[in-house]
């Protein structure tokens, strides 16, 4: 299982005068199987960092590590779950092509394309719909079509960029199961960017919260809840409030500090 | 501070940059025989023979022709219409009489017509101005229909309860609406317009542009003749440029529709 | 009465039909050369298209166009997704583009007539030089369009550059391209009627010119129903092809427009 470490990753755009720091020396470990969130401010290099982490971008300075190879390129090991899932999925296929595409990049033999993309969309609740059109369906059934794509690819490490955020709260609730479920049974690392705190806590082993621009690991929090969490159940622990709190409260800091530039702190 | 000075410099570098190479490659290509020198001479000579052509006068009298019949064609395809496209437009009975019609003329290639023309008109110079408002009326007919439909019903209710009479209204709320459908359309016939005129005298042989191009051709005046190719092109890109400013001075408030190409 | 689908077709048909009877009334006793009685019109149409010249005009000059139209699509589309996925070049060849659009395609017809001669080749590079604009420009402009997100999706499935291209810009940009192809169609349909009424011994155009010139006018009537019919067949060819292709697209748009 591969080790996926961010070591003093910086991210600066621009040069002289106008250069303009988004992250700054972030380091972290993802532990193999760990789940975590990152959480953070409005404005803060979330989107940044999570593109230099997946080998998109390349960081000014620092590197991204998969055991001992540096990431300089989308690695096969990774795979993305958008937040825009109606901008990810290719509106000329249906699903069930959407999901075999980066196989048949890879070069998968048919058969096995097949397999994996039936499969894949099975376990996310979409066996049947295989045929249809992403615009057919309702915004929930395309997540789980793009999280259906990504685990069909097979990666060790799934990235989750506000994969939640557009729809709506039941529907969230729903995905989230569906993201725990996953993760049980594939053991993945998974790495989720969210701007949702009772989500990140509900969600993690780990949460790594990030502070406003030039972004830096805030804090490190261990997320001790007992698993399998239940939406419910979890959420009425007092020990859910607890770092509910703790991690609202570091936000809210974070924001009352932030540069006039960001966007306004969340009210609270 | 470099990074923003590099993108200024490369804005204007560029386009000059492509320019010359094509220059330079229509300059080269029949000195070097990549093209017949004999039939496409260097642009070099055609280019002087453009600046002849300008300096003797030769110029004026054939563009003027052709811009009269230009003018005749534009005036008489936008009185004929747009009030039709409004007209069918601003009704469903409208649309749906002259519906099938209109998709059975509008494919017509117009230049097809011209035997015809020939048949009617002979040699007669009112030939090209027929030609080329055939060609022109659709694209404002179609334009005026799509900007009468596309009236905010909201503000013509206001106008009707505020008490403005039809006519008020027309001047007032309707056509002011449709002006940026009606300044595309106009952009689109233009070009049209001067396209036929321009073919219709280098096919028939009728005074203008198009038939200069014709005598230099059939006397072997090769590079008078791309110069006056080059003149028609420019005179295009004129009409074109005038045309899409006033548009955009028209539609620069409205969020309309527009054509690709 | 419009609400019945009968109501609404009855409509539609009625002023085309009443046209056309009222030309065949007005013509009838004419003896004007530019003017023939309609009922000549249809049976110079029956004599002459019906079938025999079909083989010796209509054929020619329908694959000439099919030539030329395909060529001319080949060529947009691959030099606008080079030139829509390279800034620089683009930023550089636009000007260009533009001023050679601009020349009324006609125009192109003696030029090619010169350098190239007359014959099948020249009426096809005519047909190429009118027609290729339209869906270069709008090649450029789709492939510039294609969304970021897209792309950046299929990078991070290891998608390499052939399939990204073949897989994700292309399909992207398909909505302008055949936009672009439309436009390109009537260009490249007046070219070849063109470049035949110039410089040829057969097709649609050459046909239609000598009928006038032997003031065969019932003849050059028929010739120009016939190239109607030709320009609406194509055309309406096209939109049936389209609607098959772009299924997806209209789908996407209502879910959009909702």
């Amino acid at each position: 299982m591969t080790v996926l470490g961010i070591d003093r990753v910086s991210k600066t755009y621009g040069a002289g005068d106008d250069a303009v720091t988004a992250i700054d020396e972030i380091s972290f470990t993802a532990e193999p199987g760990e789940l975590l969130c990152i959480v953070g401010p409005s404005g803060c290099g979330k989107t940044t960092l999570l593109r230099c982490i997946s080998g998109l971008m390349a960081p000014t300075s620092g590197a991204v590590h998969l055991d001992d190879r540096t990431v300089t390129a989308p690695p096969r090991a990774m795979a993305p779950v958008f937040q825009d899932y109606s901008r990810s999925l290719l509106p000329w296929m249906d699903i069930h092509h959407n999901v075999t595409l980066p196989l048949k990049a890879a070069r998968m033999p048919r058969a096995e394309r097949e397999a994996l993309a039936s499969d894949a969309l099975a376990s996310v609740g979409l066996g049947a719909h295989g045929r249809k059109y992403p615009w057919q369906l309702s915004g929930g059934m395309q997540q789980r079509a793009a999280i259906a794509r990504a685990l069909a690819y097979q990666p060790e490490i799934l990235l989750l960029d506000e994969p939640f955020a557009s729809v709506d709260a039941q529907t969230r609730a729903d995905l989230e199961d569906l993201l725990l479920q996953v993760w049980g049974r594939t053991h993945l690392t998974v790495l989720l960017v969210t701007h949702d705190i009772d989500e990140a806590v509900y969600l993690a082993d780990r949460i790594l919260v990030l502070s406003a621009a030039p972004t830096r690991v805030r804090k490190t929090i261990t997320v001790d809840l007992p698993r399998p969490r239940d939406q419910i159940a979890t959420k009425e622990l007092p020990e859910f409030a607890h770092l509910r709190a703790s991690v609202f409260a570091l936000i809210k800091a974070e924001s009352g500090s932030a540069p006039p530039t960001d966007a306004a702190t969340p009210d609270g | 501070m470099p990074f923003q000075f590099r993108r200024q410099a490369e804005a204007i570098v560029l386009p000059v940059l492509g320019v010359a190479v094509v220059l330079a490659a229509f300059e080269l290509a029949p000195r070097v025989g990549i093209l017949p020198r004999a039939t496409f001479p260097p642009l070099s000579e055609s280019a002087r023979a453009l600046g002849d052509l300008v300096r003797t006068g030769d110029l004026w009298q054939p563009l003027l022709e052709t811009l009269d019949s230009w003018v005749r064609a534009m005036v008489i395809a936008t009185l004929i219409g747009v009030p039709l496209g409004l007209a069918i437009g601003a009704s469903r009975w409208g649309r749906l009489l002259t519906g099938l019609t209109i998709d059975f003329l509008r494919p017509i290639p117009s230049v097809a017509l011209i035997p015809i023309l020939v048949l009617v008109y002979g040699t007669s110079p009112t030939l090209k101005v027929t030609l080329a408002v055939f060609g022109a009326t659709f694209p404002l007919v179609f334009q005026a229909s799509y900007g009468i439909t596309d009236v905010d019903p909201v503000a013509k209710d206001t106008a009707r309860a505020f008490g403005m009479g039809p006519f008020t209204r027309l001047w007032r709320i309707v056509l002011p609406s449709c002006a940026p459908y009606l300044a595309t359309g106009l952009r689109i016939s233009a070009s049209i317009a001067l396209i036929l005129v321009v073919t219709g005298e280098y096919v028939v042989g009728l005074p203008g542009l198009g038939r200069e191009v014709l005598i230099a051709q059939s006397s072997a005046a090769y590079d008078r003749m791309y110069a006056l190719i080059m003149a028609a092109g420019l005179l295009g890109v004129a009409v074109n440029l005038a045309f899409a400013a006033v548009e955009r001075r028209v539609l620069f408030w409205h969020p309309s529709q527009r054509e690709a190409a | 009465m419009i609400r019945s689908r009968l109501g609404r077709v009855a409509l539609q048909l009625a002023l085309p039909i009443a046209l056309v009877a009222l030309w065949w009334w007005t013509s009838s006793g004419s003896t004007q050369v530019f003017f023939p009685p309609l009922s000549r019109i249809v049976d110079s149409l029956q004599e002459d298209w019906l079938f025999e010249q079909v083989g010796s005009d209509l054929v020619p000059s329908l694959t000439r166009f099919t030539v030329g139209y395909a060529l001319a699509v080949g060529t947009g589309v691959a030099l606008g997704v080079l030139i829509g996925l390279a800034p620089r070049v683009r930023r550089a060849s636009l000007p260009v583009i533009e001023f050679l659009r601009s020349i009324p395609p006609p125009l192109m017809l003696p030029f090619v007539l010169v350098v190239i001669g007359i014959g099948d080749d020249s009426k096809i590079a005519l047909i190429v030089l009118g027609a290729v604009w339209p869906v270069l420009l709008n090649t450029i402009d789709g492939v510039r369009g294609v969304d970021p997100l897209m792309l950046d999706m299929a990078r991070s499935f290891g998608l390499g550059r052939g399939r990204r291209i073949g897989r994700v810009v292309l399909p992207a940009a398909s909505p302008k391209i055949v936009a672009g192809m439309r436009t390109a169609l009537s260009i490249g349909l007046i070219l070849m009627i063109i470049s035949e009424m110039q410089a040829s011994t057969n097709g649609l155009g050459f046909r239609v010119l000598s009928a006038q010139r032997s003031f065969d006018s019932a003849g050059t009537y028929a010739g120009v129903i016939v190239i109607g019919v030709v320009g609406l067949v194509v055309n309406f060819g096209f939109l049936v092809a389209e609607a098959r292709i772009m299924r997806w697209h209209r789908g996407a748009q209502r879910v959009v427009e909702a």
